[in-house]
Order: C-alpha cells, then structure tokens, then sequence
C-alpha cells in the first residue's frame, strides 16, 4: 500500500478540506436570513392566494343571502331591495370586493348576516372555546400517539405493534359524527357519567376553581373523541420514522460505545425520528384555530367549528370570508413555523 | 494474565428462519486478537464475518461458544457489556451511518466518555481523540456536523469515537470499503500509527485480500461460517495452501498464485452446510482431479475437517507463528513431503 509517510506523521492531513469547513461557518448567519426569505415570500404567496380565493369562492357556490335572512317572513320587493343595498349586495362582484379589501385593510371585518353583529367579535368570542377543545386533543393526540408509535416502531412485528396499529387505524376510519354519538349515548346517557353537551352548565356554583372544573368537566368526551379520531397518524407517522432509524449504523455505534437499549431509543432513535412528526404537529397546529367542525357540533361545543357550520347554511359571507382567512393564514403561519423550527432542529437543512 | 487480547473459542451463532430452518452464520470458529497485533479476516461476502465481528462485539448473543477478554469470559449482563466495551470498540463500514446525523463532532466522540461517566478533562479528551485520528487542530471541528466533512474526516470521526475510550482492541468492518481509493491509504496507514504508537491491536474485517496483505501481521480466512487457513499474512498470501485462499490470492496483481482461479457459482447458503469439507463443491483442486490423485477425493466428500484453533498468534510472544489449514488435499500434500 502506497501511503503517503508525511500522512503517518503529519498534522491535519484533511487540510484543505477544513479550511473549506470555516468557511463554512461564517456562510452560516446569512444563510439563516436568505433561508428565511424564502419561507416568508413563499408564505405571503400564499396568504395573497387565500385572501383571494376566500372572497370568490363562497359567491361561486350560490345561494342568497337574503332568503336565509328572511327565512319565514314575507318580503316586500322594496323591502328586499333595502336589505339588499344595505348589505352591500346590489353592486358589481369587483366592487364588493373592493369595499371588502378596503374594509379588512382598516381592519373592519364586515358585520355578520346571522348575527348582526361584528364578525371579529364572534370569532373573539369563540377564538378560546376552540382553542381549548382542539388544543387539548392535539396535545394529547400528539403525546399519545408519538409514544404508541415510538414503542410500536421499536419492536416492529410485535403482538404490541399490531395491536397498536391496528386499533389506532380503526379509530381513524371511524366517522367522527358516528363516534361521537357513540361516547354520548354510552358515557352521557347511559352512565350519566358526563354532560351530553356544551362547555358550561347554568346552574354551577361561584368560584373560578368550580367554574374551571365545570369546563373541564364538559371537556373530557370532546376531547377524547378528537384524540381518538386523530392520534392514529401520529402514530403511524412516529412508527414508520423509527423503523427508518433503524436500519441505521449509528445506532449500532452507540450499542457498540455500551449504551442500553432502551437509552439507545430514547437518545438517537427518537430525536431523529421526531423530525418528520414536526411538520405534522406544525400543520394540525394550524388547525387547532379552524377547530374541529364535526365534534363542535356534535357536541355543540361553542367554538368557531360550529359558527361555520351555521355561517354556511345561512350564507353568511362576512363570518365565511373571515374565518377562511384566517384558518388558512393559520395554516400557513404554523408551517412556516416548522420550517423555521426545522432551520434549529436538523443540520442538514442548513446545508441546502 | 494467560492470554492477553481478545479470543473466541469454538463460537458458534445460528439464526432461526421462517419454516424452521436454521441458518450457521458463524460455525464453530477459534480467533484471537492480541494488543499490538492487527488480524484481517478475510472472505466473501455472506460468509459470516460480520456476524462474527458482531458477536465477537457482544452485540450477538452466540449460539455456543465463548468469548473471552484478556482472559475472562464475556458474561452478557448489561453492566458486564458496558465494561466490556469500554476495552473493545468498533468501527463501521459506513461513516455515514455511522455517525448520527443531528450530533456535532465533539458529541459524537464525547458520547462514549458519558456513557461511561468519565467527567474529567471531557473537552481535553476528546480534543486527543481526534488529533490522534488525525483531525488537527481539533478543535476546529468540534462544532462541525457530520454532513459538513468529507468521507475521510467522518471516518476519522468514527475512529476518534473509539479512540477516546482508550480501548485494546478495534474491531473494523470494512473500514474503508466507502471510502475513495485516495482517502483509504490515510486511513489504512491511521491504523498501523494506532497499533505502533498505542498498541492497539484490530480486527479488520475485509472482503479485499490486498488491503489484508497492507495492513494485516496475521490473516484468517473465512469460508461458510468457518476459518479454512489461518497464519501470519505474508505466509498465507506468497504461499496459500488452501484451495480457496488460492483463488481469492489467484485474482491479485503479482500474484504468486498462477492464472486467475475463477471460482464456480455461488457461495453455498448457511441452511445447508454441505458434508464433508464444506468447500468441496467449488474446489478447483476436486474438480480437475487432483485430489483423487492424491487418494482424498472422499474424504473431501465426507470427513469433516476440525476446527482450527486459535494458538497461532503467538507472535507477540515470540513462538514460532504456525500456519493452520482445513484441507484433506494440503494436509495429503504435507504428508507426503514428509
């Protein structure tokens, strides 16, 4: 073997190749900026798109507004023309938009059909409801089904692996609507263990702690229906990272250095494995705000799910155009917010 | 202390198969690696040596056998692994995989020292480790993450991360098998530095006869799940005796092996270890007849051949290294010289 003796001797052999590594380096705090950039023009981008969309898209799907309103009442043809020009309904599509985007600029949201009252104070309103239910099932969901997952991907094949996936799958393709009718007639009716819906009961007793319990109280059967429903992908999104860690030396490395086998899991194979779940807690994050339509009205929970579901059979426009926005900006923020996490959590980003 | 280094003797690892079967990855081997020695084991792949450096590792429980360190026998509680491989380390193919992803270099290489909760002097020691592997200054690349070094300086890494255990013995999968041919020379010549310099002894586990003859004092080769010639490495590659090392050495340049010797199909598989001598089947020498020449054509077919024992690396303490063959047609051809 021809080896190179200043090689046996001499000091830092890779030398070129480190200077190239400084360099490096420095390239480092800009690199975060020019990274940041593009997330930021791709997410404005986006939101332009939304903004565009949530106008147009509610008035292609038809319906009139002014039926909804009147409902049983009988309308005058001058009266109907009134509302009409009073809702801003009579002019052009363009400028209702206009007046739209001047309105939302001046951050005036437009005043609800259902309600009449200002669409910002209803979602205000709801804004903690919603928060609060899907908050509480996207944690639990997420620390659930990680750990499942975690458990099920180390020991694939298992008879604790199968059961798992199978039973999480099972409750994914189960109908929301359908299990939570179920929770309701076992635990509210049968056993009367808990309330059949709402957040809050008329007759509860003074005192933030007995209020609180009250709300808690109410919490559990949404909560645990979402969870049941959603946790599965986190679940399967955990088991089928770790299984690809597995395969890897690095792992066998640190087996070799003396390190136990559950410490080895919990040290390199679950960080790792985390990173393609943080994309996913990202995105459902963003969903924590447009809530969980089904289960808010199932269990007529009074959150901002629900005031959509309303909003849409009575062609609410100003409540539909505002809460699309900002469901979608939410979205679009928590993903933005993943890459950015992603920049800290994983080296190899800031490489490309 | 009896016998200084590591040893296996008569270890055995088997792996059940769907349908019942059962594979012999390692069938009954005899090994030993002394401090200041580097041994190549050698074979084609499939042929159970990285099964064997695994067990050889402890990160195989064997079948039957025993392995031993310095003497003491290797017990496979966790506290008796973790002292273990305080003095045993290994080294993988790929350094690549080998080195996670998410840490920087200066974790890679402390994580031995924590795992073992040696606190003292950590920054020193690992800055050691790797100007010992060759990464000067060191401390440049303390923050460096694998993705950011070359093939070379990852392997360098890998290497530092055993290194800073001090350890007796590394044990090398492949060490360079990924690495461009113009960086495995550095790291090739970083092994025969450890073992002058530190007296480290290795393990080298290749499927390349010529990167055993650079760096290796002793070579065994392995066929099927068992060693079929062992002895000091300039021995057993200028004069091979077994008809398998024959035409592994054939294919070298320089040969002293005349004609390349192409082997016929593929090696056997592990379930079904054929009678006799279990290179019968592909043995140039049975083939064209020369064996029934000498009057052992049925004995290869049939007599097993014993398993080699591992007092041949005696080197370190000056006996006279022995050269060791499993052949019915070589052990013939010594008979008759004598």
């Amino acid at each position: 073997m021809a080896s190179d003796p200043s090689l046996l001797a001499g000091p830092s052999p890779d030398g070129p190749a480190s200077g190239g590594l400084s360099g490096e380096k420095t390239a480092g705090g800009s690199g975060f900026g020019r990274y940041l950039r593009g997330r930021l023009t791709g997410s404005v981008a986006s939101l332009v798109l939304v903004y565009l969309s949530s106008f147009f898209i509610f008035r292609v799907l038809g319906g009139d507004p002014l039926q909804a309103i009147a409902k049983d009442r009988r309308m005058t043809p001058e009266e109907r023309a009134a509302l009409r020009e009073q809702l801003g309904l009579d002019q052009p599509l363009l400028a209702q938009f206009g007046k739209y985007t001047a309105d939302v600029f001046s951050g005036n949201f437009g005043t609800s059909y259902q309600y009449r009252r200002p669409v910002m104070e209803l979602v205000l309103e709801r804004l903690s409801a919603t928060v609060l239910l899907t908050g509480t099932a996207l944690v639990l969901s997420v620390a659930v089904g990680l750990w499942v997952g975690a458990r099920a991907g180390w020991r694939h094949g298992s008879r604790l692996d199968r059961a798992h996936v199978g039973v999480s799958l099972t409750l994914w393709s189960a109908p929301t609507f359908w299990l939570g009718m179920i929770v309701i007639m076992i635990f509210a009716r049968q056993f009367g263990l808990f309330p059949v819906g709402g957040m809050v009961s008329h007759n509860v007793g003074p005192g933030l702690l007995a209020e609180t319990l009250d709300v808690a109280h109410h919490l559990v059967l949404p909560a645990i229906t979402m969870t049941a429903v959603i946790y599965a992908q986190y679940v399967l999104v955990m088991r089928s990272s770790i299984l690809d860690e597995i395969g890897h030396d690095y792992l066998t490395t640190a087996r070799a250095k003396g390190l136990r086998d559950d410490l080895v899991r919990r040290r390199h194979a679950i960080p790792n494995a985390l990173l393609p779940t943080v994309t996913l807690v990202f995105l459902q994050l963003g969903g924590v705000i447009s809530g969980a339509i089904v289960t808010e009205t199932i269990f007529s929970w009074p959150g901002l799910g629900r005031m959509v579901f309303e909003s849409i059979g009575f062609r609410d426009f100003p409540v539909l155009q505002t809460t699309f926005v900002l469901f979608s900006a939410a979205v679009i923020v928590a993903n933005m917010c993943a890459d950015i996490a992603y920049w800290f959590l994983d080296p190899r980003v800031r490489k490309a | 202390m009896s016998e200084p280094g590591l040893s296996a003797r008569g270890l055995r690892v088997e792996f059940g198969l769907p349908g019942g079967r059962t594979a012999r990855a390692v069938d009954s081997v005899n090994i030993r690696v002394a401090p200041g020695e580097v041994v190549a084991l050698a074979g084609e792949s499939g042929c159970g040596k990285t099964t064997l450096a695994r067990a050889l590792l402890g990160l195989e429980r064997p079948t039957a056998g025993a392995i031993s360190y310095d003497g003491t026998p290797l017990r496979y509680s966790t506290r008796a692994l973790k002292a273990y491989r305080r003095s045993v380390q290994l080294v993988l193919q790929d350094p690549t995989g080998a080195l996670n992803p998410r840490h920087t270099v200066y974790d890679a290489v402390a994580e031995g020292l924590r795992i073992h909760r040696i606190a003292d002097n950590e920054s020193d020691r690992v800055a050691t480790a790797l100007s010992h592997a060759g990464l000067r200054p060191a401390e440049k690349f303390f923050l460096a993450y694998p993705h950011e070094l070359s093939g070379g300086q990852r392997q360098r890494v890998v290497i530092a991360g055993a290194l800073v255990l001090d350890p007796k013995i590394i044990i090398a999968d492949e060490p360079v098998a990924s690495l461009d041919a113009s960086v495995r020379g550095e790291i090739l010549a970083l092994l025969l530095r450890l073992r002058d310099e530190f007296g480290l002894g290795a393990l080298v586990v290749t499927h390349d006869l010529g990167l055993a003859w650079s760096i290796a004092d002793r070579i065994a080769v392995m066929y099927l799940g068992r060693i079929v010639e062992q002895g000091p490495a300039e021995q057993v590659l200028t004069d091979p005796q077994h008809p398998y090392t024959r035409a592994l050495v054939s294919v070298l340049p320089d040969s002293p092996v005349p004609g390349p010797i192409v082997l016929s199909g593929e090696p056997p598989d592990a379930t079904s270890i054929p009678a006799g001598c279990r290179f019968h089947p592909r043995c140039q020498v049975l083939a064209s007849g020369a064996a029934e020449a000498a009057g052992v054509a049925d004995q290869c077919r049939a007599t097993p051949l014993p398993v080699l024992a591992d007092d041949v690396g005696a080197g370190v303490s000056g006996d006279d290294p022995t050269r060791q063959v499993a052949c019915h047609y070589a052990a013939a051809a010594t008979r008759s010289e004598a």
